[in-house]
């Protein structure tokens, strides 16, 4: 019922994708709710990072990779995964967040502004409110404000993890890629991304890739269940943990062999 | 829950719970069948022990209630496992209120027994009416034992039985009331009785519908009927 209400940012429709001659996604159909948080679950080598990259066209960067099928972004009804669709216009739009921290050896302040200046962003006021604007939108301005033209690998691991959370904030992304975005990080830390998170999909679509089966029950509202590359279920996430339909899915979110 | 967990203490963990639990549904019958064997016999002595062994029951809810706590904290249960656990802790609420009802039972048996007034004939209907609850107990911890829906189900319907049974038994005691005022007394013990002996069929009935959300993940509380199939 909840489902139905909600718009969908973006849809994988019938998508595969090969490397090489391995197949590791195999038609995955499913939708991505607005301002919603989908996390997807799954064993080590299910796919599930696989489909997150598929999102801003990550595997173009290799030759032998191939897509199969679509993912439809909206409102525009555009399938990112069309040869006409060029993957830089692609990541203008989604952003993207990975395990470890990985800021660019540049200033606080230069790591958030370095998308902006990319798009041609002249005005040094404007870039100075963005950043602004984008580290409080990442909890992190009071942390940084007396050191924005310090290093940013002078930050604490949990501080640079959110700085890369500002630096993909600012430039406006209708969608938030997060792979497994806290495993390099300690509790306090995980706790405050988790945090984050809850502010942030009230603008922006958040999809979120997690080894921590946990995480994903705090922090999403749609949890997809993978395995061999294949999606077993999706679903509602309070109800996913509490009776899911599938015994595989059973098998894994309570710790049994499957 | 066919198969195994990754981690084998955590089956053996939940494997020790579910048997505690069945070992104390297995103490709270004991403790109603010597309440209403004590209401026949008079053995005052065996009812005092009834009242007596209450206080086993209690430490057996508290010790499962600290078993269920640490198991979450530790394991954090999902799914069936979750919907498990969550009966669980509230079969043991259940099966701590029906060793209540058992000790109010001996209670009034002991009242009545030392005022020496011979027990009214819907006695025998009280001692019927007790075996019918102490079958749905029973039961239900054989279906929570074999996590049998169909077995949970047939509790659930035999409730209404005896809750009738229970306003036959009213009916009865009223009219001795009203033909005889000096067995007012003795009635109203017997009522109080008959009550608990009603209230242990709720709960026994409580049981069953936890062992049909666990199985099924659906909750059948407050519902005309349980759904079959699923």
């Amino acid at each position: 019922m909840m489902e139905q209400l909600l718009a969908t940012k973006a849809e994988a429709r019938s998508l595969s994708f090969y490397y090489g001659d391995f197949q590791a996604l195999k038609g995955i159909s499913m939708p991505v709710h607005e301002r919603q948080v989908t996390a997807l679950i799954g064993p080590s080598g299910c796919g599930k990072s696989t489909f997150l990259r598929c999102f801003n066209r990550m595997h173009d960067l290799y030759p032998g990779n191939r897509y199969d099928g679509q993912i439809i972004l909206q409102p525009d009804n555009t399938d990112l995964l069309a040869r006409s669709i060029d993957p830089i216009d692609v990541r203008m739009r989604i952003g993207m967040v990975f395990q470890k921290p990985n800021p660019f050896p540049k200033t606080v302040f230069e790591n958030v502004a370095y998308g902006l200046r990319v798009r041609g962003e002249r005005s040094r006021r404007a870039v100075e409110e963005k950043v602004e604007q984008a580290l409080h939108d990442a909890a992190l301005w009071d942390e940084v404000k007396e050191r924005l033209h310090q290093p940013a690998y002078n930050l604490s691991g949990g501080q640079q993890q959110r700085l890369c959370i500002a630096r993909a904030l600012a430039t406006d992304p209708e969608l938030l890629l997060f792979d497994e975005p806290t495993s390099a990080l300690d509790p306090i830390a995980t706790a405050s991304i988790e945090e984050l998170m809850h502010d942030l999909k009230k603008r922006v679509t958040i999809l979120i890739v997690t080894h921590n089966m946990q995480q994903a029950a705090r922090v999403s509202d749609f949890t997809a269940y993978m395995y061999l590359g294949e999606l077993v279920e999706f679903g509602v996430t309070d109800e996913l943990f509490i009776k899911p339909q599938k015994k595989q899915t059973e098998d894994y979110i309570t710790g049994r062999f499957g | 829950m066919a198969n195994e967990h990754a981690s084998k203490q955590y089956d053996l963990d939940l494997g020790a719970i579910r048997t505690r639990v069945l070992q104390m549904g297995g103490l709270v019958e004991s403790q109603i069948r010597r309440a209403i064997d004590g209401l026949a016999s008079g053995d005052l002595a065996a009812l005092e022990q009834v009242i007596d062994d209450d206080h086993r029951v209690n430490a057996m809810e508290v010790a499962l209630d600290g078993d269920t706590s640490h198991l979450i904290v530790r394991r954090q249960p999902a799914a069936s496992d979750l919907r498990m656990i969550f009966a669980i802790a509230k079969t043991v609420t259940d099966l701590e209120r029906i060793g209540d009802e058992a000790q109010k039972m001996a209670r009034m048996a002991k009242a009545i027994h030392e005022r020496g007034a011979a027990p009214l004939p819907p006695a025998v209907d009280v001692r019927h009416a007790a075996e019918a609850a102490i079958a749905m107990l029973r039961r239900s911890l054989d279906a929570f034992a074999r996590l049998d829906c169909e077995a949970a189900q047939g509790v659930i319907r035999d409730d209404a039985g005896l809750d009738a049974e229970f306003r036959a038994i009213l009916r009865q005691l009223i009219t001795f009331m009203m033909e005889d005022p000096r067995t007012i007394s003795t009635a109203l013990e017997i009522v109080w009785i008959a009550k608990a002996i009603e209230r242990i069929g709720d709960h026994a009935k409580n049981m069953a519908e936890y062992v049909i959300y666990i199985v099924r993940g659906t909750d059948v509380r407050h519902t005309r009927s349980p759904q079959p199939g699923a």
